[in-house]
C-alpha cells in the first residue's frame, strides 16, 4: 500500500508504483473529476496540482508523488483562488462538453496563484498545454480575467 | 411536429436525404421501432402516490417543486439540455432555478427526433428546430393542468389565473401556490389536447441568456461522463485493433498477458465493422500494460494498404472523367465564356478527436443489456447491440451520459464503438459490467473520419466579366453508403454534394457531378458534414474568380446573390460590422465567406495579420448569423465560437494521412488541433425577425476556413487549395 496526500487527506492505494497518478486518482481513489484525454501530456485534461504546480498526472508515476501535496478539481475550490476561478467559469458559461474543463481550471488556478494580473501572453503561455476541442478559449480567457478581477 | 413530412438526417433542411418511407424500408431488417403520433395526445396525465405530475414524456413536476425536464437530445456540449429546458420552462412559466434536466431513456416510441423519423438521436443541428413546437407544447400542457388544478382548488375560473416564475396566482382571491403544491391535484386531470402557445412578445426566457444548466457540474469535476462510470464488479477493457482497415485476426498469443496480476481475460471480438482482440482487467492501467504483452498476427489480405498520396493521385485521375450528375442548369459548353478560371482542391481525412476518447460501459444480463455511454444515436445503438446479442432492441437499455465532445463521432451510423464494447462484454464479460476504454491512439486510429475529397472546379467568364458557367466535380467516399441510412436506390449520397449542388450563386450554366470511390477506410459525418469541404471549395473559388476578374470579393458575391436575401443579409451584416473596405494597417487583410447549411446562413469576415513570412494570426472573426429565432443568444454565440475554433484548427493543421494502409498520426503531438494562442476574437451579430429557430451547432463552421484563406490570399498572393494550410507552408500562430 502507498499513502498519498490528496486534497488534504491521507489516502491509501494498492496501485503499482509505475501507475500514473491519473489512474491512481481515477481508478483507485474514485476521484474522477481529473480526466483522461491523451496519456502523453499533450492535452492537459489530467492537470492537477503537485505542491501547487500545474502538473500532467497522466505521465507522472505514483512513485514520484509520495509525500507531496496533491490537489485535484474536487478540492481546488477550497482555496480562494480556485473558488474564484470556478465561479468565473460558471459566470462566463465556459464549459460546453466540459470534459477538458477540470484541467483548464487547474491550469488557470495555478497561473493566478502566482500571477495576479496575467496578460494575454501570460494566459497563452500558461494555458497552451490545455486543449479544448469545443474551442472555449475565448471564454477561458474571459473567465481568467474575471477571476483575476474578483481576487484583486 | 409533423411526422409525415419528409425528413432529413444530418443535412440541410431544404435538401431531404432520406424519406421516412425510405428509412423504414431500409431499416426494416433492423426492427426499428416507429414513433407514435404527436406525444401530447398519445399520453394521458399520470400521477403517483407522491403527487408527481407527469404530463407526458418530456417533463415531470414533483411535490418538491422541482421541474425535471427529460431531454430527448444528448448533451454533447452544444447546450441542448439548456435549450430544451428553456422551451419547456417558457410555456410552463417556471422559475429557471426550479428546473433540472436529465437525459431521456432510449425509447423511440416517446423520444424519436421528429427530424429523424422513427429514430431517437441528436444531430443535424436540429435539436432546437425539431423541438420548437414539441417542447413548448409540453410546457404549455403542464401549465394548463396546473392552472386547472388551481381553479378547481380555489373555486375560480381558470381564465382569471396567472402564472409567473413558478407561482400560480389568483389575484382577486389573493391566492397563490407553487407548482409543487398543485402537482398532485393536477396529476389527476387529463392532459389537454389543444394548448395555445405564447406570442413572441410574451416570451420571458426565450431570447434571453439563460445560464447553462450544466455549468456548475462541469466546472467542479462532478459531471459524469462514460469514463467516470464505476459499477460493482466492473472490469476495464482495452482493445488491440487492426493496424490496417479491413485486416482480420489470424491468431493471437495472450499467454504472457494472462499471467499479469489483475488481468481477467484476453478475448477476440468481432462485429459488423471490424474484429480485434481485447484485454479485460481490473483497471485501465493494468489492461493497458497487459495489452503490450499480447502478440496478434493479422491477416492483411483484404486490408487497405495504400497511402494518402496514391489515394489523391487516383482521385485526381477520376476527376478527369465525368461523374454522376448531381445538378445541371443550362449548358456549360455554350455559356459564351471567353476565358476560364480553374482550381483543384484537396481535403484530407479528419479525426473528430473529441476530448473524451470513445468508450462505453456494457452489462449483459439475463434480461438483456444495459449500456452507459455518451449515446447520440440511441435507436441505432439499441438496434446494433441487440442484433449482436440476438435480443430485441427494447431489451437494450441505454443510460445516456454527458459526452466529452462528439462533433458527429458518437452518432455512428454503424454504432461501431457501442458494438465493440458489446462484443467484448459478450466474449469476456462473464455477466459482469465491462467498461471499454479506447486510448487516444485507439481513437485516432479508429476510423470514421471526415472523408477525404478532391474537387476540380472551372468557371467561365464572358467578355463583360460576368460568371457564365460553373463546373464542379467532387471525388470522395460516401458516408451513407453501406449504412441503413442510405436512401434506397439513390444514385448519389446527398451528404457528398451538400453545399455544392445547392450552390447559391446565380450562374446561368452549371454542372455538379461526383465520383464516390469505395475504400476500407471508414468515414463519417464531421461537424457540418459535406459543408466542411464544399463551402471551402466554393467560397475560395469565388475569391479566385474575384482575383482573376479584378473584383472585390464582397461585391462579386453580392452580384451573384441578388435573389438570395438571407445570404445578402448576413453578408452585409458581417461586412458592415467588420468595416469591410475600410483601411487596415500594413500587413493586415480581411477575407469573407458565406454559407448555408442546416437551415441557417452564416457569413464571416476574418481579419488576419501576417506576423512573419508564412506565419499569420487570425485576430478576429466577425459573423453575421441567420439561425432563425434566437432562443439563447449567449448559447448561440458559444456555438459559433466553438465552430470557428474547430473549423480553423482543421483547415490550418488537421490531417489524418495513411502510409502503407496505416494511419500516420496517433495523438495530439502529430494530429495538432487549435490551441489557446491561435483562437481569434469572435464577434457575433444576428439577423432578427424570424419566428422559429434553425440550426446553429454546425453552420458557424464552414465559412471560417475560406474567410481566412481569402485574407491570406490577399496578404501573400498564396492560394491555399491543398488542405491543411501547413502543406503550403502557412502556419497560424
Amino acid at each position: 500500500m502507498t499513502t498519498l496526500d490528496v486534497n488534504g487527506k491521507l489516502l491509501e492505494t494498492d496501485a503499482s508504483p509505475d501507475t500514473p497518478l491519473l489512474w491512481v486518482l481515477r481508478d483507485s481513489l474514485n476521484l474522477t473529476g481529473t480526466k483522461f484525454g491523451c496519456g502523453m501530456a499533450q492535452c492537459g485534461a489530467c492537470t492537477v496540482h503537485v505542491e501547487g504546480q500545474a502538473t500532467r498526472s497522466c505521465v507522472l508515476p505514483l512513485s514520484a508523488v509520495v509525500g507531496k501535496k496533491i490537489t485535484t478539481i474536487e478540492n481546488v475550490g477550497a482555496e480562494a483562488v480556485g473558488k474564484a476561478v470556478q465561479d468565473a467559469w460558471i459566470a462566463e458559461n465556459v464549459a460546453q462538453c466540459g470534459y477538458c474543463q477540470s484541467g483548464q481550471i487547474m491550469s488557470a488556478t495555478a497561473l493566478l496563484a502566482t500571477n495576479k494580473t496575467p496578460s494575454d501572453a501570460d494566459i497563452d503561455a500558461a494555458m497552451g498545454g490545455n486543449i479544448c476541442r469545443c474551442a472555449t478559449y475565448v471564454r477561458i480567457r474571459a473567465a481568467i480575467k474575471r477571476a483575476a478581477a474578483a481576487l484583486a | 411536429m409533423n411526422n409525415d413530412k419528409t425528413f432529413s438526417i444530418l443535412n440541410v433542411s431544404d435538401q431531404p436525404v432520406v424519406t421516412r418511407r425510405g428509412l423504414l424500408k431500409a431499416g426494416a431488417g433492423l426492427s426499428l421501432a416507429v414513433a407514435a403520433g404527436p406525444m401530447l395526445t398519445a399520453c394521458a396525465g399520470k400521477g403517483d402516490a407522491t403527487g408527481v405530475l407527469v404530463p407526458g414524456p418530456f417533463l415531470r413536476i414533483g411535490s418538491d417543486n422541482v421541474v425535471t425536464v427529460v431531454a430527448r437530445n444528448a448533451e454533447i456540449g452544444q447546450g441542448a439540455f439548456t435549450g430544451l429546458a428553456t422551451l419547456i420552462a417558457e410555456e410552463l412559466d417556471a422559475d429557471w432555478n426550479q428546473v433540472v434536466v436529465e437525459a431521456a431513456p432510449a425509447d423511440p416510441s416517446k423520444y424519436a427526433n421528429p427530424g429523424f423519423g422513427p429514430m431517437q438521436g441528436t444531430g443535424g443541428s436540429n435539436s432546437m428546430a425539431s423541438s420548437w413546437e414539441q417542447m413548448r407544447q409540453a410546457g404549455a400542457a403542464a401549465r394548463a393542468m396546473l392552472v386547472a388544478a388551481a381553479a378547481d382548488q380555489w373555486g375560480v375560473p381558470a381564465a382569471e389565473i396567472t402564472v409567473s416564475a413558478g407561482v400560480v396566482t389568483h389575484a382577486g382571491k389573493n391566492k397563490s401556490a407553487k407548482f409543487g403544491e398543485l402537482a398532485g391535484r393536477a396529476a389527476k386531470l387529463a392532459v389537454p389536447k389543444d394548448v395555445s402557445l405564447k406570442k413572441a412578445d410574451q416570451f420571458v426566457l426565450i431570447g434571453k441568456d439563460a445560464a447553462r444548466v450544466d455549468a456548475k457540474a462541469k466546472s467542479t469535476g462532478t459531471a459524469t461522463y462514460t469514463q467516470d462510470v464505476k459499477l460493482p464488479d466492473m472490469k476495464v477493457a482495452v482493445v488491440i485493433a487492426p493496424p490496417r482497415f479491413g485486416a482480420t485476426v489470424k491468431s493471437f498469443d495472450a499467454t504472457a498477458a494472462k499471467a499479469i496480476a489483475g488481468v481477467s481475460d484476453v478475448v477476440q471480438f468481432k462485429h459488423t465493422v471490424r474484429e480485434g482482440v481485447a484485454v479485460i482487467a481490473r483497471d485501465y492501467w493494468t489492461a493497458k500494460k497487459a495489452r503490450e504483452a499480447v502478440k496478434v498476427e493479422w491477416d492483411d489480405s483484404k486490408a487497405y494498404a495504400k497511402g494518402t498520396d496514391q489515394m489523391f493521385a487516383e482521385y485526381k485521375a477520376l476527376a478527369a472523367k465525368p461523374g454522376v450528375e448531381a445538378k445541371k442548369t443550362g449548358d456549360v459548353s455554350r455559356a459564351g465564356a471567353v476565358r476560364y478560371v480553374e482550381a483543384t482542391y484537396e481535403f484530407p481525412y479528419l479525426s473528430h478527436a473529441a476530448m473524451e476518447p470513445l468508450n462505453c460501459v456494457v452489462h449483459i444480463t439475463d434480461a438483456g443489456c444495459e449500456l452507459w455511454t455518451g449515446a447520440q444515436l440511441q435507436t441505432m445503438d439499441q438496434t446494433m447491440a441487440a442484433a449482436l446479442l440476438g435480443i430485441k432492441p427494447e431489451q437494450v437499455k441505454i443510460n445516456t451520459l454527458f459526452a466529452g465532445g462528439s462533433f458527429g463521432r458518437r452518432s455512428n451510423p454503424k454504432s461501431d464503438f457501442v458494438q465493440e464494447a458489446v462484443a467484448i462484454a459478450k466474449a469476456g464479460g462473464q455477466g459482469k459490467p465491462v467498461k471499454m476504454v479506447w486510448s487516444r491512439e485507439d481513437d485516432m486510429h479508429g476510423g470514421f473520419y471526415r472523408p477525404a475529397f478532391f474537387h476540380a472546379m472551372k468557371a467561365g467568364v464572358d467578355a463583360q466579366g460576368n460568371v457564365v458557367s460553373w463546373e464542379h466535380r467532387l471525388v470522395g467516399q460516401s458516408i451513407l453508403d453501406g449504412t441503413p441510412l442510405m436512401p434506397p436506390g439513390a444514385p448519389i449520397d446527398p451528404l457528398s454534394i451538400e453545399g455544392a449542388a445547392n450552390l447559391p450563386y446565380e450562374v446561368p450554366n452549371l454542372v455538379v457531378d461526383v465520383h464516390s470511390p469505395k475504400s476500407e477506410v471508414t468515414v463519417q459525418w464531421w461537424r457540418s458534414v459535406g459543408s466542411t469541404h464544399t463551402a471551402y471549395a466554393t467560397e475560395n473559388f469565388v475569391d479566385e474568380i474575384a482575383r482573376a476578374t479584378g473584383k472585390d470579393p464582397l461585391e462579386l458575391r453580392r452580384a451573384l446573390l441578388k435573389n438570395h436575401p438571407r445570404h445578402l443579409a448576413v453578408l452585409n451584416l458581417a461586412a458592415e460590422k467588420a468595416g469591410w473596405g475600410s483601411a487596415l494597417p500594413a500587413g493586415k487583410a480581411r477575407g469573407i465567406a458565406v454559407h448555408e447549411c442546416f437551415g441557417s446562413v452564416v457569413a464571416e469576415v476574418a481579419e488576419v495579420a501576417q506576423v512573419a513570412p508564412g506565419r499569420f494570426k487570425v485576430e478576429r472573426v466577425v459573423c453575421g448569423v441567420d439561425c432563425g429565432l434566437v432562443i439563447n443568444p449567449n448559447l448561440v454565440k458559444m456555438q459559433v465560437e466553438s465552430s470557428i475554433g474547430l473549423g480553423l484548427g482543421a483547415v490550418a493543421q488537421g490531417a489524418i494521412t495513411l502510409k502503407d494502409g496505416k494511419v500516420e498520426q496517433s495523438n495530439f503531438h502529430d494530429y495538432t488541433v487549435l490551441r489557446m494562442n491561435q483562437m481569434p476574437a469572435v464577434d457575433v451579430h444576428f439577423v432578427t425577425g424570424a419566428d422559429k429557430p434553425t440550426g446553429i451547432g454546425e453552420p458557424g463552421l464552414p465559412p471560417v476556413g475560406p474567410a481566412v484563406a481569402g485574407a491570406i490570399l490577399k496578404l501573400s498572393g498564396k492560394s491555399l487549395h491543398a488542405l491543411p494550410f501547413t502543406r503550403s507552408g502557412v502556419t497560424l500562430v
